[in-house]
């Protein structure tokens, strides 16, 4: 600890971040991902083909299809395809049935209404629960994220604090200077999408702060079901008669839907005891209609008579506020370009917190530059350094290089596809342990150069949805995965060559620099 | 934790330690008294009130960890999380009891 409040500061900031950068690193690279989660699912299972979107045709063959294959299950859920995910999904709940506790999930093409047999993939969904559950038990992983987002907000404070002069230095900029590049950079990247920074870690304690936080729940309700049940909905939905009575058409109710919110497009159709006399259809909203989750639109059917029953409450200010929340960190909302900003904001925030652990390193190797061999705490930042950021690269590509390569017929091809990520990402951590510090840097990017850069080809050589194809068919899901990879390949390739030149371009100048990072 | 670390004497270490769990835990007991109180106190519906407090809470969160550090010792960090955490306490007592049916 040191004297004055913004050197406490500066030190808090430093060694927060230095302890959780890692993880947040991970956090928010997964994260950024997630926000292409259907694009990215779209690219692991190419064999689900994308028909221009009728939701009336669709909810038909979905109702037809879980009629004649579901017709004991006592829960059906649709998924009617939408801009942005080609399948019809399908599930149910038989609660003799098999699958995982009963549920069982198909995807069906959306023209024909047939089960697309597509390889199994968890795409990008492991990306996004890796982000908030860390491939942990429940519900330890999403606390240590909550807490890892508690802390990037209170390394977004404290480097403001820290950071005083925060416009006169935003428009400095020293490029090829070493050190104190990388402090411009961070700086840079930091406050320019500040508003983006705060929001995305406040959020995200917003969205688990029932879990993190439930001494107010507690206090007021005693347990979280009164709580829940206030602020989503009770579930009142009868048991089933036993007494046979065929449900009305969805097309019909969905029509009605229409009627009382024209244009709205539908997240899910939830259907209870279909079948029986006491059917129930509910409709509800897509979030990508809305910036804020919206309870109020719900819609509940009699499945029977088709008469509606009743619809969502609507919302208070407190909760529109704490959905506003939600919905800005999710983003389901944004069109393409919004969600290329979140997706560039997103790559910030990875960056600033990359830039900050090579600077805390590179800071401190300063010191240590005329002797002969590193101390032993600088050379495990600087291993965790590689491995938590190429390595982590590594195993991104692995996962999809994984998606290519492994057969479909293989048993658990999906958990291997998950094994390959972290296999990867072992391997670059035992690398970056046997090598020297900038040649495993330069041997990580150069490899995740090749592995990204050549995606495309593999997308080519191994299925009919290659860049030729794509992009004359206007499947700029398929297209754009694949001229991302493209993207992140020559960045990688131009990183390792920096890696790979020059290595010691600061050394005489080491003691300024030092210095005007002290804040840092 | 060698080279450098042994220019550290095992007080200033231990200091830090303190600090962090004053900051870590002291902290969050703030931040759910704080929380409680807003929300048996609030003029609003029994939701609303328990969300504005849950929201609101993260704040004191963050205030606490800044003061654990930016104090001028380790027993003031945890002495600035205490007491407010005991005052804010003894209204949440008060307040339940008093809205108990």
């Amino acid at each position: 600890m040191k004297e004055g409040f913004r050197q406490a500061m500066a030190w808090l900031h430093t060694w927060t971040g230095l302890i959780f950068g890692w993880l947040l690193f991970a956090i928010f690279l997964t994260g950024t991902l997630s926000y292409f989660k259907e694009e990215i699912s779209h690219w692991t299972q190419p064999e689900v083909q994308s028909h221009p979107l009728d939701p009336v045709s669709s909810l038909g063959l979905a109702q037809r299809y879980l009629e004649s294959n579901a017709g004991h299950a006592s829960t059906w859920f649709i998924r009617l395809p939408s801009e942005r995910e080609a399948a019809l999904s399908v599930s149910w709940r038989d609660p003799n049935g098999g699958g995982r506790r009963g549920f069982t999930d198909k995807e069906l093409d959306a023209r024909t209404g047939e089960a697309v047999e597509a390889r199994d993939s968890r795409g990008g969904e492991f990306f996004y629960r890796f982000h908030f559950q860390l491939q942990m038990p429940h519900p330890w992983g999403r606390w240590l994220s909550t807490f890892c987002a508690f802390i990037m907000l209170l390394g977004l404070v404290t480097g403001i604090i820290t950071h005083k002069k925060i416009f006169k230095e935003f428009f400095t900029f020293r490029p090829g200077k070493g050190q104190r590049s990388w402090l411009d950079g961070h700086n840079a990247i930091g406050v320019l999408v500040l508003p983006f920074h705060l929001m995305i870690s406040y959020s995200s304690l917003v969205i688990f702060m029932y879990m993190v936080m439930p001494a107010s729940i507690l206090a007021s309700y005693g347990d979280s079901s009164g709580y829940f049940n206030d602020v989503f909905g009770r579930d009142e939905v009868p048991k089933a008669a036993a007494q046979a009575a065929p449900l009305a058409p969805l097309t019909e109710l969905y029509a009605k839907v229409q009627e009382q919110a024209p244009g709205a497009r539908m997240g899910y159709i939830q259907v209870h005891n279909p079948g029986d006399r006491n059917a129930r259809v509910t409709f509800t909203r897509a979030s990508a209609d809305s910036v804020a989750y919206q309870r109020s639109a719900i819609w509940t059917f009699d499945g029977v008579s088709g008469e509606l029953l009743r619809r969502g409450a609507p919302e208070s200010a407190a909760m529109t506020t704490s959905f506003t929340f939600v919905g800005l960190h999710m983003g389901n909302f944004a069109g393409p370009w919004l969600r290329w900003l979140y997706f560039a904001f997103g790559v910030a925030g990875t960056a600033v917190i990359g830039t900050g652990l090579v600077m805390w390193l590179g800071k401190r190797q300063l010191k240590h530059a005329k002797s002969e061999r590193m101390p032993g705490e600088l050379r495990l930042v600087e291993v965790l350094n590689i491995a938590s950021m190429s390595g982590l690269l590594l195993g991104v590509a692995a996962f999809f290089w994984a998606n290519r390569l492994l057969p479909t017929t293989l048993e658990g091809r999906a958990d291997w596809e998950i094994n390959g990520f972290f296999l990867a990402w072992g391997a670059s951590l035992l690398h970056a342990m046997l090598r020297s510090g900038r040649r495993a840097w330069g041997e990580q990017l150069t490899l995740g150069a090749l592995a990204f850069a050549l995606l495309p080809v593999l997308n080519a050589l191994t299925t009919d949805k290659g860049l030729n194809h794509s992009i004359a068919a206007g499947d700029w899901a398929m297209a754009g995965f694949d001229l991302t990879a493209l993207a992140t390949g020559l960045f990688l390739a131009w990183a390792a060559g920096k890696m790979l030149r020059a290595p010691k371009p600061v050394a005489k100048r080491a003691p300024r620099a030092a210095k005007t990072v002290e804040a840092s | 934790m060698k080279s450098k670390a042994a220019g550290l004497p095992l007080s200033y270490r231990l200091a830090v330690t303190s600090r962090s769990l004053a900051a870590l835990l002291g902290g969050y007991l703030l931040a759910s008294m704080a929380s409680v109180c807003i929300t048996l106190l609030a003029p609003m519906t029994q939701a609303d009130a328990t969300i504005t407090g849950m929201m609101l809470s993260f704040v004191f969160y963050l205030i606490a960890f800044i003061w654990c550090f930016a104090c001028r010792s380790a027993w003031r960090a945890w002495l600035g999380v205490l007491l407010p955490s005991l005052a804010l306490g003894l209204i949440n007592a008060l307040a339940y009891w008093m809205n108990l049916p």
